[in-house]
């Protein structure tokens, strides 16, 4: 197997270096091809790898590839771990990827940057599949930082757009603050555990829980130092508030990207992070009260801004955070389970929600302002329908994928009994019913209503080729089953059970599989619960206000708009970023230039001692008289002088 | 007192004598010629020290060719003694204070106490056929081979300084120049014009 | 018998009488040649005297090269004087002093 695990992240590199350094060679259609083949085979074997270890009961394998070098002790090794929890992320990642790839084709025919294009999805790929694989920190770094790049470079694809270049700027600079907190959990570990590698530090875990260290005047629990380091490099990559803001202005970069990085796989890298770190994190009820806490803040304020938004993809971006927030919750209170099946049923629909937000960007001509859509329900009913299919799935919908998952981690809150989590229950319960407004209220404005495009839009409006509509259906399937087939194994059936380590006293998943009873009673039961009836009356507004009246949705505008305006800025989190952070870095760079640079180093040290030396040359060069005997006078004063010490 | 001690203090009394003399001679060549007379003291302190082959370098060398040379130079050269001599008187005081002070602190190391005798015995002298220049040319031809051999350079490097720091071209001189003697060829000298034929006269 | 410190001390007043002569000689390059001349030779009673005592010779090969040395300074000095006085028409040492800071 050993060679196969070894295959699926190099195919796609291959690709992507074959696509990246020979683009011209092989040209458009070579390129596509030569990253497809790469991406598709990484694919295959995924699934094969999936039914080695899932279906055949494969051994565990957690081997080192290669190593990098030995520092005292400390192994710098690439490796790999491959368990459940891995296979699963595998298959998501490449599946979801490849639908991009094939997506792409359609989407960027145009682009005259569409090797570049392939090259850096297929690196993507490698990279998430390097962090996922990873059974060590370092890797896990590198694949983290890898994706980061992609990230940037995928973000500011269209480099002459301004906007994409400040979106990737930002993206990249928000991501190091929390990069900043990640290295610092991984020194932590490092400095704690001893080594680098996964199994090693879990084994540690309970001895390093006794540990305390002394941060400033306190003292703190190491490992919850670890985890919320840790988590802060989670809230980056996973855009948990307060690092949230890269990611909506990410939707800057080209669709599919949305798609791919920042909704269906990369931005899940912190969940997938914080569940591989479950060993680590059951040892720290701080550290989860704090995860579950930016979760909920997350899933609700986030969702909130959806509301608001005219951007098509931005409304897709903003439901992003607001799941990302969901599926944070899960972590906080120890359903690690319900949050990774939450990230996979969310990968299918949030890609194909994304990919159908792209194809209807694609028959509008690259407009992406809902105010001027409406009623595309006639010409393009592919995209309409899996729009449909997505959104249900996403509001959760009895029966659907999201449905299973979104109920799962909102039964996982009731049950648990964390400080706060009643709280954390009725946000992300609230939560709900703004996913369903939002998500219907764009399902409202683009595909019923009246036609708002201009003239000329509409005469070309018509479906999209089959390479963009067969991604979509090929992922509206698994939106609708995937929940219904998983549910059982993933959260109740001990499929994690090598991967993730819950305490028996938090474990809130077993206390919810005491009361599931099989598929059709969790649907029953949740017709009668209060989260379906609160999807339903979401979607009834978003009816009554964008179809049935839609003045009003206009006039509560104006009657609600300090809260209007409030959502609308996003709560001036950018702003105070930008006045603190940006305007503050700024200043004191200066100040450091002015006053450290200029006037110290410039002006004190290097200029200053220069004068200080041309100074003291001046006064001394009076001694040279140029007269012989001064100089043999001088000479034999040092001489005298020399001598005198040997004078006994 | 014995002997060799009879020949040290006289020969030493000579040598500060016409050490002194080199130093307040007024005229140059009287200071070259004391100076003569301080290395050929010399030369009898070090044949009371066996080093009987620089001994006689020191004459032949030094009295024979540097000091010439000396002579030579400061004959040829038109000097105002009397400009030489400014500050002379006043700097006296200074230089014997300096003197005392040098001679005081280097007695004060080298003096009996450290050397004497008992410290340093008197070697046993050695037997009449022994040959200082021998000895010191082995050492010279063997251990000492290549250091010899970078003297050589030196003074040959001595050689070639002192001829082109002196030698100048003088206007008035007449040269040849081998190389473009050599190096002349038909057409610089020779022209070979065609002209008319004269008419023959009639 | 004659100690070493006989010899020494001679070496030591011939050094004290030429630095003094650098002294009060103050204008004349030549006496100033001379008095440098005079150093080496108060340089090499002592390595003479050494050597005797100490039964080395290598102390007469260092002044075998000092002389060497001492030939070779000689002649370029007074090469470097008679260029000096042909070019600056004096060998007054106070009114060479282009190097004045």
């Amino acid at each position: 197997m050993e060679n196969i695990y070894l295959a699926i992240p190099l195919a796609s590199l291959i690709g992507a270096i074959i696509a990246g350094f020979m683009g011209k060679q092989i040209g458009r259609a070579g390129a596509h091809t030569v990253t497809i083949v790469g991406v598709g085979i990484s694919f295959i074997l995924s699934l094969m790898a999936l039914n080695h270890i899932v279906f055949n009961g494969g051994a565990i394998y957690n081997e080192t590839v290669y190593t990098w070098m030995v520092s005292d002790g400390l192994r710098f090794e690439v490796g790999f771990l491959i368990d459940h929890l891995t296979v699963m992320m595998m298959a998501v990642v490449t599946g979801v990827s490849l639908m991009v790839h094939v997506y792409t084709i359609g989407y960027m025919a145009d682009d005259p940057g569409y090797q570049r294009f392939f090259s850096y999805i297929s690196l993507f790929t490698f990279s998430m599949l390097m962090l996922v694989m990873s059974n060590n920190f370092l890797q896990l770094f590198f694949g983290w930082e890898a994706v980061g790049l992609v990230s940037y470079l995928l973000i500011g694809f269209w480099y002459k757009k301004e906007t994409a270049i400040y979106a990737n700027l930002k993206a990249f600079l928000v991501n190091r603050v929390g990069d900043f907190g990640f290295i610092l959990g991984i020194a932590a570990v490092v400095m704690y555990a001893g080594s680098l590698d996964y199994v090693e530090v879990f084994q540690k875990a309970p001895q390093i829980s006794n540990q305390t260290m002394s941060i400033g005047l306190s003292e703190w629990s190491v490992i919850t130092v670890i985890c919320i380091l840790l988590f802060i490099g989670a809230m980056g990559k996973s855009a948990q508030v307060p690092l949230h803001v890269w990611l909506p202005d990410s939707m800057e970069g080209p669709t599919p990207i949305s798609a791919l990085i920042h909704a269906a796989t990369m931005v899940t890298a912190g969940i997938f992070m914080v569940a591989r770190m479950s060993p680590l994190y059951e040892f720290s009820e701080t550290a989860l009260g704090f995860v579950m806490v930016i979760g909920a803040i997350t899933a609700l304020f986030m969702g909130l801004i959806g509301i608001v938004q005219n951007d098509i993809k931005r409304v897709v971006a903003y439901s992003t955070l607001s799941q990302l927030g969901y599926m944070t919750v899960a972590l906080g209170v120890s359903a690690y389970s319900a949050a990774v099946f939450h990230l996979m049923t969310h990968a299918f629909f949030k890609a194909l929600l994304f990919l159908a937000a792209g194809s209807v960007i694609i028959a509008m001509h690259h407009e992406q302002d809902m105010r001027k859509m409406g009623g595309l329900k006639k010409y393009m009913p592919i995209t309409w329908i899996t729009s449909l299919i997505g959104s249900l799935a996403l509001i959760g919908v009895p029966g659907f994928s999201g449905f299973f998952s979104k109920d799962s981690i909102i039964e996982a809150v009731h049950y648990s009994n964390v400080p706060g989590s009643d709280l954390v229950y009725w946000m992300v319960v609230a939560g709900v019913f703004i996913t369903a407004f939002y998500s219907f209220r764009m399902y409202f404005m683009v595909f019923h209503g009246k036609e708002r495009m201009d003239q000329h839009t509409k005469e070309h409006l018509h479906e999209t080729p089959w390479v963009v509509t067969l991604p979509l259906i090929a992922l509206a399937i698994p939106s609708v089953i995937i929940g219904w087939l998983t549910i059982e194994p993933m959260l109740f059936g001990g499929y994690f059970a090598d991967s993730i380590f819950v305490k028996e006293s938090h474990n809130v998943l077993a206390a919810f599989g005491k009361d599931y009873h099989g598929q059709w009673a969790m649907i029953q039961h949740a017709i009668f619960a209060l989260p379906t009836w609160l999807a339903l009356a979401g979607v009834g507004l978003a009816y009554y206000l964008y179809i049935i009246n839609p003045d009003m949705a206009e006039k509560l505008k104006t009657i609600l708009s300090p809260a209007y305006k409030l959502l609308d800025r996003k709560y001036w989190v950018d702003e105070i970023y930008f006045a603190t952070f940006a305007d503050g870095g700024r200043g004191l760079g200066k100040g450091f230039w002015k006053l450290g640079d200029v006037a110290l180093i410039d002006g004190f040290i290097v200029n200053g001692s220069a004068r200080v030396v041309g100074w003291f040359a001046g006064v001394i060069r009076h001694v040279q008289t140029g007269i012989l005997s001064h100089y043999a006078f001088a000479m034999i004063l040092g001489l005298i002088a020399l001598l005198a010490l040997f004078v006994k | 007192m014995s002997f060799t001690e009879g020949v040290f203090y006289a020969f030493s009394a000579i040598m500060i004598m016409a050490a002194l003399g080199v130093i307040t001679a007024r005229n140059p060549v009287h200071s070259a010629l004391s100076l003569v007379l301080t290395f050929f003291a010399t030369s009898a302190i070090w044949m009371l020290l066996e080093a009987e082959f620089l001994a006689i370098t020191l004459v032949l060398v030094y009295v024979g060719a540097v000091m010439v040379l000396f002579l030579f130079v400061v004959m040829m050269l038109d000097i105002n003694i009397t400009r030489m001599r400014e500050g002379f008187m006043r700097y006296v005081p200074f230089g014997i204070v300096i003197a005392l002070i040098l001679v005081v602190q280097m007695v004060m190391i080298v003096g009996p106490e450290n050397f004497g005798l008992e410290q340093f015995a008197e070697p046993a002298r050695h037997v009449a056929d022994h040959s200082n220049t021998k000895e010191l040319g082995r050492v010279l031809y063997t251990d000492y081979v290549y250091p010899f051999e970078i003297a050589a350079v030196i003074l040959l490097v001595a050689i070639v300084a002192a001829i082109s720091l002196t030698m100048r071209r003088r206007p008035e001189t007449k040269y040849q120049t081998p190389g473009k003697q050599v190096m002349v060829k038909k057409e610089d000298r020779l022209r070979v014009v065609s002209m008319k034929a004269e008419e023959k006269e009639k | 018998m004659i100690p070493l410190s006989s010899y020494l001390i001679l070496g030591a007043i011939m050094f004290a009488i030429s630095m003094a002569g650098i002294f009060i000689n103050r204008k004349n390059v030549i006496i100033l040649l001379m008095c440098v001349e005079l150093m080496l030779l108060a340089v090499n009673i002592n390595f003479i005297a050494f050597s005797h005592f100490l039964g080395d010779l290598a102390g007469q090969v260092f002044v075998f090269f000092i002389l060497t040395v001492a030939a070779a300074e000689a002649a370029i000095g007074l090469a470097i004087l008679v260029v000096l006085s042909r070019n600056h028409q004096t060998i007054n040492v106070s009114e060479l002093k282009n190097l004045e800071g």
